[in-house]
């Protein structure tokens, strides 16, 4: 569905991402895990769009979509819901789900697509009205994602969303991409919380200083010496 | 007690145009993170289209604001378009380059005015240029004696009107909710599919718009002279430093605090202190409340 092809990414002089490809299969939850710095993040921003490879192409569904104009992707079918939440903190939780459906089919479905987003986050129902900035963190991570989902994507990317949660916090989220992958979603996921990431993906690319050193399925990766060593603390 | 009420209806009266002037800077503001240091000049490209279409036609000069308005709209498309997007991408030494460019885009549009239609000072003589209600006329043992300059109110109605409209586009249409959105968090806005290089675009001309709307409003109770704009670019800098950058309600209360204060000073202090008392209040905003009005509603929420 995604193929990512020998890209390079640098942010100005300084080179972050090395010759990586790796592919998103359809339906499947695929997740990018490692340490601060390994270029996760950084491999997002350049699918989305917000950063241009230098050198190898990215394809969705067989487009070429490195030389697409950024805000072409969700419409194409890529959501991305970013490190930080980046949530519009000054307008309300309805107002930023709104956001999340601008364009196309989604914009049409908007109504229908608000009601199963708050029945899969009741506590959003309750907090509609409520500027976003005055909600709880993992409030406001449950808004992110369901303003991804808002989108009605294809491809779900989420950067970080268990960051800076309360472990109980982190489970409801898991549960929570658990349930959208069984609607048949296809997800990428990068994270640090490596345990519970490889728990629920299907397969994962393991990357180091830019460059993808492992690759294989959740449980492969578990119980691979090096991932247990370098993240699992086993 | 009886000039205390006239300087505040005068105050509320002035403060609701200075809103709608305010706004169009403020708007631009959030979007753009630049002052728009041309706003005067615009408004008074809008007072002159206002001013010929009355000595030409003999147009009213607040159905011209259906005319200056998209005039000015474009104009602002123009002006970010071909003037502030090619700026943007230069590195320059200086990093608010644009904001220099503004101020040479004011000074064209005065000094062409100034060629164009000479540096007379002009004015709309209205029919109803000096029509007023009297509180007497509709109560009368009334105990204190108020009036209510007509073409001073209409021009507030029509500002109030407009702010309205302005409202309702940006808190409820897909485009609106976009330009705030764009003001927020750019890269967020451009996730989510919003085309922030036309957002941008949209907003000059909309801030542009609403300005030479404003510029229709002034013209009947106002003179007109090229070199103008000044004063005004000046008087929305105020309003939305005192609203808070990029707050649009900050900025309407911003408008009309220093509406207020400025009839007040003009009442009490004297006719010509009434730019002290402007830019006294500019001073103490920055002193006490560096974050502006915005800053002060948002504490109340909180607190909610």
């Amino acid at each position: 569905m995604l193929a990512i092809k020998n890209i390079d990414v640098s942010y100005g002089d300084v080179q972050v991402i090395w010759d990586l490809s790796f592919e998103v299969r359809q339906g499947e939850v695929l997740a990018l895990v490692g340490a601060n710095g390994a270029g996760k993040s950084t491999t997002l921003k350049t699918i989305s769009g917000i950063l241009r490879p230098k050198r190898g192409e990215i394809l969705f569904e067989n487009q070429p979509i490195h030389t697409v104009e950024p805000f072409r992707l969700i419409e194409m079918g890529i959501a991305h819901v970013p490190e930080a939440r980046r949530l519009f903190v000054e307008m309300t939780v309805e107002e930023n789900l709104d956001m999340g459906s601008l364009k196309g089919e989604a914009r049409k479905d908007r109504a229908a697509t608000k009601e199963i987003v708050f029945n899969l986050f009741p506590r959003l129902r309750e907090r509609q009205y409520q500027l976003t900035g005055t909600l709880s963190g993992g409030e406001q991570q449950m808004v992110a994602i369901a303003r991804g989902l808002m989108a009605k994507p294809k491809l779900l990317m989420l950067d970080e969303p268990s960051l800076g949660l309360a472990p109980i916090l982190v489970r409801e989220i898991f549960n929570v991409i658990n349930r959208i992958r069984q609607e048949g979603m296809t997800i990428l996921i990068v994270e640090q919380n490596v345990k519970q990431t490889l728990a629920a993906a299907d397969r994962a690319y393991v990357l180091e200083n830019g460059r993808s050193i492992l690759e294989g399925s959740g449980t492969e990766l578990s119980n691979n010496p090096h991932v247990q060593a370098a993240y699992l603390g086993v | 007690m009886e000039s205390f009420l006239q300087t505040l209806i005068a105050g509320v009266l002035l403060g609701g145009l200075y809103a709608l002037i305010g706004i169009g800077m403020t708007l631009i503001m959030g979007v753009m993170k630049i002052i728009n240091l041309a706003h005067g000049e615009l408004m008074m490209v809008g007072m002159y289209i206002a001013f010929w279409m009355f000595a030409k036609y003999g147009i009213d000069p607040y159905l011209s604001v259906v005319i200056a308005s998209p005039i000015l709209f474009f104009l602002g498309i123009f002006i970010q378009k071909f003037l502030v997007n090619p700026v943007l991408k230069v590195d320059s030494i200086l990093p608010e380059n644009q904001v220099i460019l503004t101020v040479g885009i004011g000074m064209v549009l005065a000094n062409l005015a100034t060629i164009l239609f000479t540096s007379d000072y002009r004015s709309t003589p209205v029919s109803y240029a000096t029509k007023a209600w009297y509180l007497s006329d509709y109560w009368n043992n009334a105990p204190i004696e108020l009036s209510l300059s007509f073409p001073w109110t209409v021009s507030f109605v029509f500002a109030v009107v407009i702010t309205g409209i302005l409202w309702f586009f940006l808190s409820k249409t897909d485009t609106g909710k976009s330009i705030r959105a764009t003001a927020q968090d750019l890269d967020a806005a451009l996730l989510m599919g919003v085309n922030v290089k036309r957002m941008r675009v949209v907003t000059f001309g909309l801030g542009a718009g609403l300005v030479g709307a404003a510029g229709c409003l002034f013209i009947p109770i106002y003179y007109l002279y090229p070199s103008l704009g000044g004063k005004f670019t000046l008087i929305a800098f105020v309003i939305t430093i005192l609203g808070g950058l990029g707050s649009t309600i900050g900025a309407i209360f911003g408008g009309l605090i220093l509406g207020i204060f400025e009839s007040m000073t003009a009442t009490y202090v004297g006719m010509g202190w009434a730019p002290v008392g402007r830019f006294l209040i500019f001073v103490v905003a920055l002193i006490f409340l560096p974050g502006g009005m915005a800053s002060l509603l948002k504490k109340k929420r909180m607190r909610k």
